[in-house]
């Protein structure tokens, strides 16, 4: 997993609420047995006019000009700001893997629906709440200034306007320092291997039948 | 000692170890594995030369792109079957304590087999890599969906890195009128308290109305939890519970039955036990409900019109009402029961057990689907439901009505395989999902009951299904 230490990234906004996972990478690219190559076909059904299937070369098909990721303005973001409950509906990972694909590290929203904020975290990107009114403000100066940027300090926890505003957020401990350093979370959990054992010992005494 | 939630008994009773920002490893019971969120885990296994840290919790089946009909013919898509194979060929090399894969009798979609076979237990912390997974929290169970990376972490650590949330109680007072279901109390909820109401905790169904509903019931109400933003939707366990279980494959037998019985009848939130929040309905207020636009949230009970984006004063919610209405093709103020449809699907984690396909089989017996319905499609949940179903005939009830009776799998929920809409076209749904394109791109989905679906088809558009003489 790639380290998240500091980005200063290009804001696109999408200004919606309830984006859930199908509009983030639609069903049929979920056929795929791999975890990269989604970058493609984020939002594909709404960035594309056509209907999009796995296989097809993406570059060749027609782009729907109104919507925001494919502004010029918006090209090479790595900032996704959002609205509430981003990324509600079905628990596939292959969404925060299309976002990661397609160049995104931070995305900022009011509120994320549960599972998806948790993948973020699997695949190096970091998901940022915030209160509705900064969301909001966030939204009006990305609107108003093109090439607007925001400076995301993992260490320090801040996400900082080109004004020089700054916004505290919280993450837990243990995320910070996964995140930080890019570790593999299955390494560092079977370095409790004998904590894990010995609770599944006495969890099979209390329980017998859980152990069939 | 403090009183506590059936929530934090089933939490403390898993928790490995703690860290001192609360970040817990919590043990995992049983492990549910479908063909779509798995090969990247079983792949991450391998390259990292893992096993399993214990097989034997794994419970598999194969049903997103499993096709529902013409069965001998295997599964045509060639991307779809790689993905079917690729599960089988993983089972075979990993093990597991069950699989049941396309074809076999006791396939299905997993959130049904995995109870049906007495492979979801009570006081069991559950997981899969579906969001649906809070369907097991019907029988008094810590159950939530996760990510494929998460899915890899418990194959090879059998745990889990999280933190408790905060419990919420929902609490259904009251008896619920005739015509009214589970699914209708699960979409009244989430129209009270919004697809991100949920969001931070895990949510216990409590209240008169909860206690006299089946398992089945219990099933569909804790499955749309996840839709109202929730972790985990559980039901505390009582005799409904126990005498579901009792006798099921994977149940435990004899001595051992009766020490599990004398367990779970603790997984109950105590007397005076304190939830962060509690929400309150009332059984006698709620009403069939029918969703009109591209959010669960938004819904109304069938006697109303849909809503006019004009009347909305929050401006994210307001554009959202006018997107979905456009989506929908609907305009403001249109009577539900006038909204004509042309596809019924009956089937899903939702609504897709013996229970289900009866109540929808009682309205449609003796009955025909009306003319300007395209396809009426019945999927069961599994071949078990199946089986049953055809035992009492009811089968021949759908089909005698005009509607076609299907393979189990998971099929229009979610449009995988090749059952689905075309653009534009227009359905009544049991399933639990109305997102845009969820049964096919340009779809347009109402969520229902199945005995909503069943009127609806019968109709032609909505009616409600309490006045269907
Ligand atoms: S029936 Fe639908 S919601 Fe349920 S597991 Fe299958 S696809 Fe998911």
């Amino acid at each position: 997993m790639k380290p998240f230490t500091q980005i200063n990234g290009l804001v696109c906004p999408l200004d919606r609420a309830n984006v859930d996972t199908d509009a983030i990478i639609p069903k049929q690219f979920l056929k795929s047995i791999k975890r990269s190559g989604f970058g493609p076909n984020l939002f594909d059904e709404w960035r594309y006019l056509d209907h999009g299937e796995p296989g097809m070369d993406n570059s060749v098909r027609p782009t729907n000009p109104d919507f925001v990721l494919n502004f010029p303005r918006f090209r090479g973001a790595e900032v996704l700001l959002a609205r509430e409950n981003f990324g509600c509906g079905s628990s596939r990972e292959h969404a925060p893997w299309a976002i990661e694909d397609y160049g995104f590290r931070a995305l900022i929203a009011p509120s994320f629906a549960d599972i998806f904020f948790n993948n973020c975290f699997k695949n190096g990107l970091l998901p940022i709440v915030q209160p509705a009114e900064v969301v909001d403000q966030l939204f009006s100066e990305a609107a108003q200034s093109e090439g607007y940027r925001l400076s995301i300090d993992l260490q320090a926890q801040t996400v900082t306007t080109p004004s020089g505003q700054s916004f505290p957020f919280e993450i837990t401990a243990h995320r910070k320092h996964c995140l930080l350093n890019g570790l593999d979370e299955i390494g560092l959990t079977l370095a409790h291997a004998d904590e894990i054992r010995a609770f599944e010992a006495a969890h099979q005494q209390r329980q017998p039948w859980l152990f069939v | 000692m403090k009183a506590q939630t059936l929530y934090d008994k089933l939490w403390q009773s898993h928790v490995v170890r703690e860290e001192e920002d609360g970040t817990c490893l919590i043990y995992i019971d049983r492990h549910l594995v479908h063909e779509v969120t798995s090969p990247q885990a079983f792949e991450g296994l391998r390259l990292a030369q893992r096993q399993p840290w214990r097989n034997h919790s794994i419970v598999a089946t194969a049903d997103h792109n499993t096709p529902t009909d013409h069965w001998d013919e295997g599964i045509k898509d060639p991307i779809s079957r790689q993905q079917v194979e690729t599960l089988d060929a993983n089972i075979k090399a990993f093990g597991a304590l069950a699989y049941f894969p396309f074809k076999d009798l006791r396939q299905g979609i997993v959130h049904v087999v995995g109870p049906e076979n007495g492979a979801t237990l009570p006081g069991m912390t559950v997981v899969c890599g579906d969001s649906h997974t809070s369907t097991h929290g019907a029988f008094g169970a810590l159950a939530h969906g996760i990510g494929t990376s998460e899915v890899e972490h418990v194959m090879a650590t059998q745990t889990l890195v999280a933190k408790q949330s905060k419990a919420m109680l929902v609490k259904v007072e009251g008896q619920l009128g005739r015509g009214v279901t589970a699914k209708d109390v699960a979409l009244a909820i989430i129209g009270r308290i919004g697809t991100a109401g949920g969001t931070g905790y895990a949510v216990e169904f409590g209240g008169s109305a909860i206690r006299s509903l089946s398992m089945e019931g219990r099933m569909t109400l804790c499955n749309m939890a996840i839709e109202a933003g929730a972790r985990a939707g559980m039901v505390a366990v009582d005799q409904i519970t126990i005498d579901y279980v009792k006798g099921r494959p994977f149940a435990p037998t004899g001595a051992t039955w009766d020490q599990a019985v004398a367990y779970w009848r603790t997984l109950v939130s105590d007397e005076g036990a304190v939830f962060d929040n509690v929400v309150e309905l009332r059984a006698e207020d709620i009403e069939p409900q029918v969703t009109w636009g591209t959010s669960p949230e938004q819904v109304v009970s069938v006697g109303a019109r849909v809503p006019n984006p004009a009347n909305e004063a929050d401006p994210v919610k307001k554009g959202s009402a006018e997107r979905a209405l456009q989506y929908m093709g609907l305009s403001a103020d249109t009577p539900i029961s006038q909204i004509a449809i042309d596809k019924v699907f009956i089937g899903s984690c939702t609504n897709s057990r013996i229970e289900d396909l009866r109540a929808a089989a009682a309205i449609a017996r003796g009955r025909t689907k009306a003319g300007n319905v395209k396809l009426a499609m019945v999927v069961p949940g599994s071949g078990l439901v199946k089986a049953q179903a055809e035992a009492e005939g009811l089968d021949k009830i759908f089909i005698a009505a005009g509607f076609e009776w299907r393979e189990p799998g998971c099929s229009m929920c979610l449009a995988m395989n090749a059952d689905r809409l075309e653009p534009g076209e227009r359905c009544a749904s049991t399933s639990n999902r109305n997102f845009e394109g969820r049964q096919g791109q340009g779809g347009r989905t109402h969520l229902v009951s199945p005995e909503m679906a069943a009127a609806a088809a019968i109709a032609g558009h909505f009616v409600d299904v309490r006045t269907f003489a």
